[in-house]
């Protein structure tokens, strides 16, 4: 017991030291509540649903999400489109199908079987046409950045003037949360840009957060299902652990009542 | 082996049992006499079994979906994840299943080098046991790579560049461990069968460790020698089985935790960015449970001798029951090994910690002080405990031999009393 | 050991055998259930085709979950030569009416029922299709008439969601 202790101890003695370590060094995050963090966490529809939009109507024409399909756009544990929705969302696409008989590509509207469309045929024509930098593919954004959803929205909420004595180049932009401080992405988001279908008012902040929960469930769209799974697995456990420990002490009684 | 003979039950169990012993080696596993003051970190073997055979199944059901190509494999892993039924619970689930292998072997290594576990007659278990855990981290290395993200490709990019420290032949090797003039999908094809290999090998290797184990019999907290069967004893099955399943439901409880609520902290996010061979990432990190050697390989500014350094600091393991010289087993009764110990430990938590910052200034400076001494525990320290430490006088037995002697008295207390 | 305290002791180790087996199954459920179509796969489940180029008397085949259909636009005396046959002479016997409701389209999936090659059109003894494999003979609606195959060509599950489109499955 004495060991477990001195252990338990080193160890949150390090991972302490490492935070305050960390917090010294590293800009604070804007952080928001997220509806999806913690043990209970889930999606907010109306968010998800808002964040698609924004996605289709601002992002969608530099970035790509191409391990979407259009299908999980109806499914469970996401936005929860109709079926009939969904399929009018895809169809609003032309995809690129064929051969056909005659041997020719051909392009077609979209259907849920087929993933999101691209705004660009490879990487190399992506960055050709922005600057030479790449917009990234935002299937898995929000895990592929230390900070996740926190650092996502505070990106698109941190663009700023650059102090007086930082020379920025044209094409180049000021934020406060990039690493480096420079992005090549001009500011996506104004107040009012998109008109919300639900009649939400879309502010900068606002919008920021309703993206920012799409590409979470994009790249999360288990997350409630795990959730689910995960608190029944514990329950479980803990249950089978009482049984266990019990017929553990049972059976180790008959030592005990031996010497 | 041979002091027992089991007969079955059944006809058709005889029939069997007399062309192929399962039946018996089933009995001789159940009835084997094991000390009954064993603690649970003595549970972590077990434990391991189990960490096997669920990454051999994880592993199994991800190899019919995966794709072992550089233009598939991150799409492919992305396809499991959303489209296989069940594909992100089997995926988080073989991800974490490896960092939660290594924790369970480390806390397994650490304990035999707290209890004197390796000791005469048990060299054999630590060597096999040191084997195993080489393969553990060539298997880790090597699936670290299939997602094919950017930690993956430049992870795999070091090391393989490691050795090219060989004089005169290295360059030649890296080029042949490639199959081509960088990382590229030949190291990713080979990486994935060989991947698929290791589990095997080691599970060959836990069957001698286990074979090994059961000619002297378990080691115990206090170190003693015990003869087989005594009071001193019990059958396996029912009384380690169940402190066995016991340990490990709990251990599952933190594995749960991990898959369902964190199934990524313990990963780098720059994973999820696909490898990319024009753009490194700014800090190059293995998982966690490699950084020691890490740290260990960065700390000595020669390339060769970094590579010689890392592997000399598992080499060294395998030395332990030459190196420690001292007679007696267990920690317990060695109160000065005792504290070298736990410095050892923390030494070791400390190369971890370097290892995952950048490697200068003061984080340099301690990652070079942490790995000399921690060779100077085994190779100084170990051997001069041995002949100077002072030990505590051990007990005759782990019941009390007598009634009402609470203490346990050693014979030279018992001399003392009488005088 | 007391009567009661046996029966406690048999009920607690019964109580977490039981416990203990759901949990294996439910770790062995999703092994399993991953060897079933993934959700990628059941998305293609369904085909729609556009048959408005297809001219009376003249067929196309479309893949649908990865094996051939047969979309034949039959003639008027391709129908009639369907409907005259007396289910006595089949083999297999079934009415043409119920394998084309809608008379004038023949939607079939085009793998002979023997050991699955695919049949050529216009061939065979029946005016239908001739598999070269083993010599079956279908008639015009894809009946087995002569031959080794056991039943008819199979047909699927479609409807018409307009009268240039059917969506198969």
């Amino acid at each position: 017991m004495k060991n477990i202790l001195k252990i338990s101890f080193l160890i949150i003695l390090i991972l302490f030291g490492n935070f305050q370590v960390k917090a010294n060094e590293k800009l604070q995050l804007l952080k928001i509540d997220w509806s999806f963090k913690g043990f209970f966490g889930k999606f907010d529809r109306g968010s998800l649903q808002r964040g698609y939009q924004v996605y289709t109507e601002v992002c969608a024409s530099c970035h790509s999400m191409q391990y979407l399909s259009y299908r999980n756009l109806a499914e469970k544990g996401g936005p929860e489109f109709s079926i009939e929705q969904a399929k009018a969302i895809a169809s609003n696409f032309e995809v690129k199908d064929g051969p056909n008989n005659d041997g020719e590509m051909f392009t077609r509207p979209g259907r849920l079987s087929d993933k999101f469309v691209k705004p660009y045929a490879n990487v190399q024509e992506a960055a050709a046409s922005n600057g030479g930098a790449y917009p990234p593919d935002m299937s898995v954004l929000v895990k592929a950045r230390s900070g996740g959803a926190n650092y996502i929205y505070s990106v698109l909420l941190g663009y700023d003037d650059p102090p007086s004595d930082m020379i920025i180049d044209d094409g180049v932009y000021y934020n406060t949360y990039m690493p480096g401080n420079k992005i090549m992405m001009p500011k996506p988001l104004d107040d009012g840009l998109v008109e919300y279908s639900d009649g939400t008012e879309a502010t900068e902040e606002q919008m920021a957060k309703d993206v920012t929960t799409f590409l979470a469930w994009a790249a999360e769209p288990q997350l409630e299902a795990r959730h689910k799974m995960g608190f029944r697995a514990i329950i479980y456990l803990i249950i089978l652990i009482i049984l266990v420990y019990l017929s553990m002490k049972k059976i180790w009684s008959r030592i005990e009542s031996e010497i | 082996m041979s002091d027992h003979e089991y007969n079955p039950k059944s006809k058709f169990g005889k029939w069997f049992n007399d062309r192929l012993p399962l039946l018996t080696l089933a009995s001789h596993l159940a009835d084997y006499p094991t000390p009954k003051n064993l603690n649970y970190w003595w549970t972590f073997g077990g434990i391991l079994a189990f960490c096997l055979i669920i990454q051999i199944l994880t592993g199994l059901t991800l190899a019919m979906h995966y794709i072992a190509h550089a233009d598939f494999a991150f799409e492919s892993v992305e396809h499991i994840m959303r489209d296989v039924n069940y594909g992100w619970l089997i995926r988080y689930v073989h991800a974490n299943g490896s960092s939660m292998f290594f924790l369970a072997v480390y806390i397994h290594i650490f304990r035999s080098l707290f209890y004197g576990s390796y000791k005469s007659p048990r060299e054999i278990i630590w060597i096999i046991g040191i084997m195993i855990y080489v393969l553990m981290m060539a298997a880790a290395f090597m699936g670290y790579v299939l997602p094919w993200g950017q930690m993956s490709f430049w992870g795999a990019t070091v090391i393989t560049n490691l050795f090219s420290a060989i004089p005169l032949v290295g360059e030649s090797i890296v080029t042949w461990l490639w199959g081509g003039y960088s990382v590229d999908n030949p190291t990713l094809t080979r990486f994935f069968t060989l991947h698929y290999l290791m589990p095997f090998l080691i599970l060959g290797l836990v069957i001698l460790h286990i074979w090994a184990l059961h000619v002297p019999g378990n080691n115990n907290p206090i170190g003693i020698d015990i003869k087989k069967p005594s009071k001193d004893t019990v059958p396996f099955h029912p009384y380690i089985v169940i402190k066995d399943i016991f340990a490990l439901l709990m251990f599952m409880l933190l594995f749960a935790f991990f898959v369902f609520y964190s199934p990524n902290i313990l990963g780098h996010a720059d994973n999820y960015i696909e490898a990319n061979p024009l753009v490194t990432p700014t800090h190059i990190v293995p998982e966690w449970y490699l950084l020691p050697f890490y740290a260990i390989l960065r700390s000595i500014p020669d390339k060769l001798m970094g590579v010689v350094a890392m592997l000399s600091a598992i080499l060294v393991l395998a030395a332990v029951p030459w190196l420690d010289t001292s007679k007696i087993r267990s920690a317990v009764f060695r109160p000065l090994y005792k504290q070298f110990y736990w410095i050892l430990i923390i030494d070791v938590l400390i190369l971890g910690y370097v290892g995952a910052m950048p490697a200068e200034g003061l984080y340099l400076l301690v990652a070079r002080v942490a790995t000399g001494y921690y060779f100077v525990h085994f190779l100084v320290i170990l051997p001069v405990l041995g002949a100077k430490e002072k030990t505590i006088s051990l007990p005759l037995s782990i019941s009390r031999p007598v009634l009402g002697d609470p203490l346990n008295l050693s014979t030279d207390k018992k001399k003392e009393s009488l005088n | 050991m007391s009567e009661k305290k046996t029966k406690r002791r048999e009920f607690l180790f019964t109580a977490s055998y039981a416990v203990g087996a759901v949990g294996v199954g439910a770790v062995i459920w999703p092994l399993v259930d991953q060897m079933n179509p993934d959700a990628s796969v059941k998305a293609l489940a369904s085909t729609e085709v556009d048959v408005s180029s297809v001219e009376p008397g003249k067929s196309i085949t479309v893949l649908w979950r990865g094996k051939p259909v047969f979309i034949k636009r039959r003639t008027e005396e391709e129908i009639e030569e369907a409907r005259a046959v007396k289910m006595e002479d089949l083999k297999d016997p079934q009415k043409d009416e119920d394998r084309a409701k809608n008379p004038e389209w023949l939607v079939m999936l085009g793998v002979c029922t023997h050991l699955g090659c695919v049949p050529l059109n216009d061939k065979g003894d029946y005016n239908g299709w001739f598999c070269p494999c083993h010599g079956s003979h279908y008639d015009t609606s894809g009946r087995i008439r002569k031959g080794p195959a056991p039943t008819n060509m199979s047909i699927p599950q479609y409807e018409f969601l307009d009268n240039n489109t059917i969506k198969i499955g």
